[in-house]
């Protein structure tokens, strides 16, 4: 297993103006995700590793603080959920 | 303006019911009973148009589906049109009439998915069901060729008394072949299901052995941390609540029938309601104007026991075509509800099951002659 995730086969991140918000389009299905959620998996190309996502993150939100804790919990839960894999 | 008007959200579902064209004749087919009259299809430019207007208002999720959707030989542009507006678009198919050429085609024209439809587990009850003697190898050819091409792979098998005792068997065959997700979707009691109820709805000993053995293999998968996900669609007629059908009347769905009916599901055809169209109006008009898609938004037009019942926010009273079909009145709470007075309709109906005796060849199969014949009837 890599350090660096991508998106599972099949599943597609884009913005919906109608939604405002990030959605992940998937086979008949979609989740709509939240502010954080979707700036997360917007760093999420299948090149850039877990280590450089949270910089990525940090450099975008410097008002936010340490950003691992929360980016850690999501990535885990979007590998449980399928919608991301580390190749 | 294109966002939600009068708290009514945008259609982030578009199902597109290409044509009812199919070479199967299964006995559970959606398609209405008088399909056969029904020959009229919109253009390319026609569905392209749809696809724009439909975009617009912020639909994500794009069905093509049918019928058979590959006899549309404008499919692939249809595909790329959509791909080229932002849709994820699923083609839901038979895998009748498909090719490794097409599948590499429609890939390359953007398309996100395919779904491959299965009778069953074996070849000789799954081409009895389909009414069609190559078409179980034809599925295994073209499931293989959709899975080696990249596409991300749903098998779909629709349930009944006839094959719900092979679903080990089904599951270990997705496994097989590699799929993502699996439906196991039982018969709903519409169209042509609804004709052949009895011949196909199991009995309540069936469904919970069908129950277990789903269990089972989902544990199994989890405990190998397998990445294939088993969707069981059990039967609502063992409910004693409502299914809240298609997540509320106009709500997220929105159906476009081959000749251009807009529906709020692929089965509100039945109901004695005018349904407006998309030659005649646009697109907007239809999902927030049109008398068809608002007659049964909001809970105004509910009558007892619905109209007082506090989970009317949950499940929208149920489906109106059941209430359609079993009462004679879609108004009325759907019969699967312990509280509605007609509920005596569906233990009658668990009650049949249990003593059935319909033979496969003795069902209807969806073909041109029966609906003519049904319908002339």
């Amino acid at each position: 297993m890599s350090n660096i995730p991508r998106l599972r086969r099949g599943f597609r991140f884009q913005w919906e103006p109608a939604q405002q918000s990030h959605v992940l389009l998937y086979p008949e299905g979609m989740v709509r995700l939240n502010g954080s959620a979707g700036a997360i998996l917007a760093e999420v190309n299948g090149a850039r590793s877990r280590a450089e996502i949270i910089e990525s993150l940090e450099r975008q939100f410097p008002e936010a603080g340490s950003l691992a804790g929360d980016v850690d919990e999501f990535l885990t839960e979007a590998t449980r959920q399928h919608w991301i894999e580390w190749p | 303006m294109n966002g939600a008007q009068d708290g009514v959200g945008p259609p982030l579902w578009l199902l597109a019911e290409l044509t009812y064209r199919c070479p199967l004749q299964c006995p559970y087919c959606s398609n209405p009973l008088d399909y056969a009259d029904q020959d009229r299809e919109l253009s390319t430019e026609q569905w392209l148009d749809v696809l724009r207007q439909g975009r617009a208002m912020g639909a994500a999720q794009l069905g093509f589906s049918g019928g058979e959707p590959l006899v549309r030989t404008d499919l692939p542009e249809l595909i790329a049109g959509a791909r080229e507006l932002g849709y994820y678009t699923n083609l839901i198919t038979s895998g009748l009439g498909l090719t490794e050429a097409k599948v590499q085609a429609f890939a390359d024209a953007g398309l996100d998915h395919i779904q491959v439809s299965f009778q069953a587990s074996d070849p000789e009850l799954n081409n009895a069901v389909a009414g069609s003697r190559k078409a179980f190898d034809q599925k295994l050819a073209m499931a293989r060729a959709v899975k080696d091409a990249g596409y991300p792979m749903v098998l779909n098998f629709v349930i009944h008394r006839h094959n719900i005792h092979q679903m080990a068997d089904i599951l270990a065959l997705c496994e097989n072949l590699g799929a993502d997700y699996v439906e196991l979707a039982t018969c709903q009691y519409y169209g042509w299901a609804f004709a052949n109820r009895e011949g196909l709805m199991p009995s309540k000993a069936q469904l919970v052995e069908a129950e277990a053995t789903v269990n089972r293999y989902r544990s199994d998968l989890l405990s190998r941390e397998h990445p294939m996900k088993v969707i069981f669609v059990t039967p609502d007629y063992y409910e004693e609540r409502p299914k809240a059908c298609m997540n509320g009347w106009g709500s997220l769905f929105l159906t476009v029938a081959p000749d251009g009916t807009a529906l709020p599901c692929h089965s509100a055809r039945l109901l004695p309601i005018d349904f407006p169209n998309v030659t005649e109006q646009s697109l907007e008009d239809i999902w927030y104007r049109s008398p068809g898609f608002n007659h049964y938004r909001g809970d105004q037009w509910m009558p007892e026991p619905c109209r007082s019942c506090d989970e009317k926010g949950k499940d929208f009273g149920g489906c109106r075509c059941q209430a359609y079909l079993l009462t004679g009145n879609a108004d009325n709470a759907d019969p699967v509800c312990g509280k509605s007075p007609h509920h005596d309709r569906i233990l009658a109906a668990r009650t049949a099951a249990d003593h059935a005796t319909t033979g496969l060849e003795e069902l209807i199969f969806r073909n041109a002659r029966n609906s003519r014949v049904i319908c002339r009837s």
